[in-house]
């Protein structure tokens, strides 16, 4: 089997505070393959987004990984220096965030913008790396490029501007594109858009995708493999099909049931009582219990580790086969 | 649970057949010019955005109707037009008959009013957060003159807040001891406080996490079927949407172009922008169709194209749908669906 682009292992992210240290991330494992969009999704307090600095190397201060290791083809970059993580950024791993307008300057053309990135991480020419960033921008679907790319970024709209961030994304073909919340502040018609260009960089360019969003439908839509994330850990990683149609751990099961979903009818959604607990207060054992339908006895002193049922893994005491059969 | 109750009959209400709500040809502009030196200095003509054009429907009493569409539709300008927090620049909005821009009605309206209550997207910044919480919902009571008394005022915002899921000892903390999915239903026992029976929601659950919003959405439906409440829905998820009401409404730039019975939206949309939308909307019991394209963006607002707004993005579009904007007729303003030139 070959190497996963993303090899994400044991990784742990904690913040300190005045009263004591905050543990964003516990214990986080997951690969991303070449050519693979990995949706990870949970509600707000997850460690979703978290995730997602961690892997590029921008947890400020004062959090930071306390644990794990996270390797990009193999290669450990965790422990690098800040000046050699900075390269990787932009070079190896693209970044795409929910507000186009923070990745772009507004007082340079948005041509220059991409032709400077192209020429940090390569070595074309000023008029080769222009001629290729009118490539990108035709790429993601910015109609007249050669003109386009002479426009600043106000003059675009919502979701052209988020077409121009993929583009400078995509400038230094990275292996890993890091896309966090790329669709939520743009309207349905637009969203629809932008999932099927992600999915095209997987299947045209071979890019693999780390998408975080708190859109169950967007990842449905566009993910292969899907993580749900409850309390800073993962509650079940599968396939996308799998998990939305067959979820397994009882909070992917609320999650799904609560979802109103245009496909059929339902008098009413299910219900998950309580919210998500604060990283100060998060109960002992299993995270979820407090909230669980399904707790007992097991799931309020030991926490659950994922173990694989069937093409899934799940964090959760119901499927241990030791509980099972001491039952 | 109890046999749904209705609320009395406001006085001076029409006849039942009269709808609960009517809106007539609601229009609302706003001017963007700029600052009138700066128009003349660079001699810049007044630029009027119309939010709201000529928007007419009806919702029943006990019905929830939705207004769904994406950003600068205009369907929020129309909530605020309804509960009156905004003027109309025309049209009107008539509540049991009621008129609600009439000056020559302003009695029955000021009588009118505390039925008519709106929840926000963000229930916080409708809060005053040095206040307790039992406070803001005796509020509309006290202001009102409901009830009489302290003591039988703490029963009541007990029993609100019971209502709505709280426990009646939480009346004592401050809005921000709450979740947000908690404050919305603060918000909603607020609402209620006043004898509500017709609740404007702009994207009330918006804000939420999906499990949150699912027990907003469950208690928003077990209280209309408890107390009778007649909803009008804001939002821009379609799930959302088609989940809570019985009728929808489907805008684009200010206009109405599609009103239906929610299954029957769903289940046959006519409208080309209708089926767009129902097209392009990301959505769990759908993975791994295939999707037809969607092209191009919402215009802007400030300068529509001529004709029906939606012509530059609509496959059918054609000379007449350049020029004539169509009207709204059997629910469908579309000229490729009145000439039958839409495909099945």
């Amino acid at each position: 089997m070959t190497e996963p682009v993303l090899s994400v292992r044991n990784l742990r992210v904690a913040f300190a505070g005045r009263r004591g240290t905050l543990t964003a991330i516990d214990d986080v494992s997951f690969d991303i393959a070449r050519g693979e969009i990995l949706g990870v999704v949970g509600e707000s307090g997850a460690g979703k987004s978290v995730t997602g600095s961690a892997v590029i190397g921008l947890i400020d201060p004062p959090g930071g990984i306390v644990g794990g290791e996270i390797r990009l083809q193999g290669e450990r970059i965790d422990t690098l220096s800040p000046e050699a993580m900075r390269r990787i950024r932009g070079r190896r791993i693209g970044m795409i965030f929910q507000d186009p307008l923070t990745s772009l300057n507004p007082l340079y053309r948005v041509g220059r913008q991409i032709v400077e990135t192209i020429r940090t991480h390569t070595d074309l020419s000023e008029k080769a790396a222009r001629h290729r960033a009118i490539d990108l921008l035709a790429e993601v679907g910015i109609p007249a490029p050669e003109r386009r790319i002479d426009g600043y970024p106000h003059e675009f709209s919502g979701g052209m501007r988020q077409r121009v961030v993929i583009a400078l994304a995509l400038a230094a073909e990275p292996e890993l594109i890091i896309a966090d919340e790329p669709t939520t502040a743009l309207d349905v018609s637009v969203q629809a858009q932008i999932i099927a260009l992600l999915k095209r960089l997987g299947t045209e360019r071979g890019t693999a995708v780390m998408l975080v969003t708190h859109d169950m439908g967007v990842i449905a839509e566009a993910a292969d493999r899907v993580a749900v994330m409850y309390s800073g850990r993962i509650a079940e990683i599968g396939p996308v099909r799998d998990v939305v149609q067959n979820p397994l751990h009882p909070y992917a099961k609320g999650l799904m049931g609560a979802i109103p979903t245009l496909a059929q009818e339902t008098d009413r959604l299910a219900q998950i009582p309580g919210s998500m607990p604060r990283l100060s207060n998060i109960p002992k054992g299993c995270a979820f219990n407090p909230r669980c339908p399904s707790v007992f006895a097991r799931c309020v002193v030991e926490r659950p580790d994922p173990i694989p049922v069937g093409a899934h893994r799940v964090a959760c005491h119901l499927y241990d086969r030791s509980e099972a059969s001491a039952a | 649970m109890n046999a749904p109750v209705m609320p009395p009959s406001i006085p001076g209400t029409r006849p039942p057949d009269t709808p609960f709500v009517a809106i007539e040809g609601l229009r609302r502009t706003f001017d963007v010019s700029r600052p009138w030196l700066a128009r003349v200095i660079e001699r810049q003509p007044r630029q009027i955005l119309r939010a709201v054009d000529g928007v007419s429907f009806e919702i029943r009493r006990g019905e929830t109707f939705a207004l769904v569409g994406e950003s600068g539709s205009g369907k929020s300008t129309v909530a605020r037009m309804v509960v009156g927090l905004l003027p109309p620049s025309a049209g009107d909005v008539r509540i049991t008959g009621i008129s609600m821009t009439d000056p020559r009605q302003a009695a029955d309206r000021r009588r009118l009013r505390r039925r008519i209550q709106m929840i926000f997207q963000d229930p916080y910044a409708s809060m005053n957060p040095r206040w307790r919480v039992r406070r803001i919902i005796a509020e509309p009571i006290r202001a009102f003159n409901l009830l009489q008394g302290d003591i039988a005022i703490a029963r009541r915002v007990g029993e609100l807040l019971s209502l709505v899921g709280l426990h009646p000892d939480d009346g004592v903390k401050y809005p921000h001891e709450f979740s947000g999915g908690q404050r919305q239903r603060i918000a909603i026992a607020r609402a209620l406080a006043s004898e509500a029976e017709f609740l404007v929601g702009d994207e009330p659950t918006s804000a939420l996490d999906v499990s949150v919003q699912a027990q907003i959405l469950n208690l928003m439906r077990d209280l209309q079927d408890r107390l009778g409440l007649t909803y009008l829905f804001i939002s821009h998820n379609l799930a959302v949407v088609r989940h809570m009401a019985n009728r929808i409404g489907v805008m684009y730039l200010g206009r109405v172009v599609e009103i239906a019975d929610g299954r029957e939206l769903f289940r046959a949309p006519k409208h080309p922008y209708t089926r767009m939308l129902l097209d392009a909307v990301p959505d769990i019991g759908l993975t791994g169709r295939k999707r037809i394209p969607v092209s191009g963006e919402i215009p802007n607002p400030i300068d529509p194209p001529a004709g029906c707004a939606f012509n530059p993005r609509c496959p059918f579009a054609n000379e007449r749908c350049r020029i004539e904007v169509p009207a709204l007729v059997e629910g469908v303003a579309c000229h490729a669906f009145q000439e039958r030139r839409l495909p099945a």
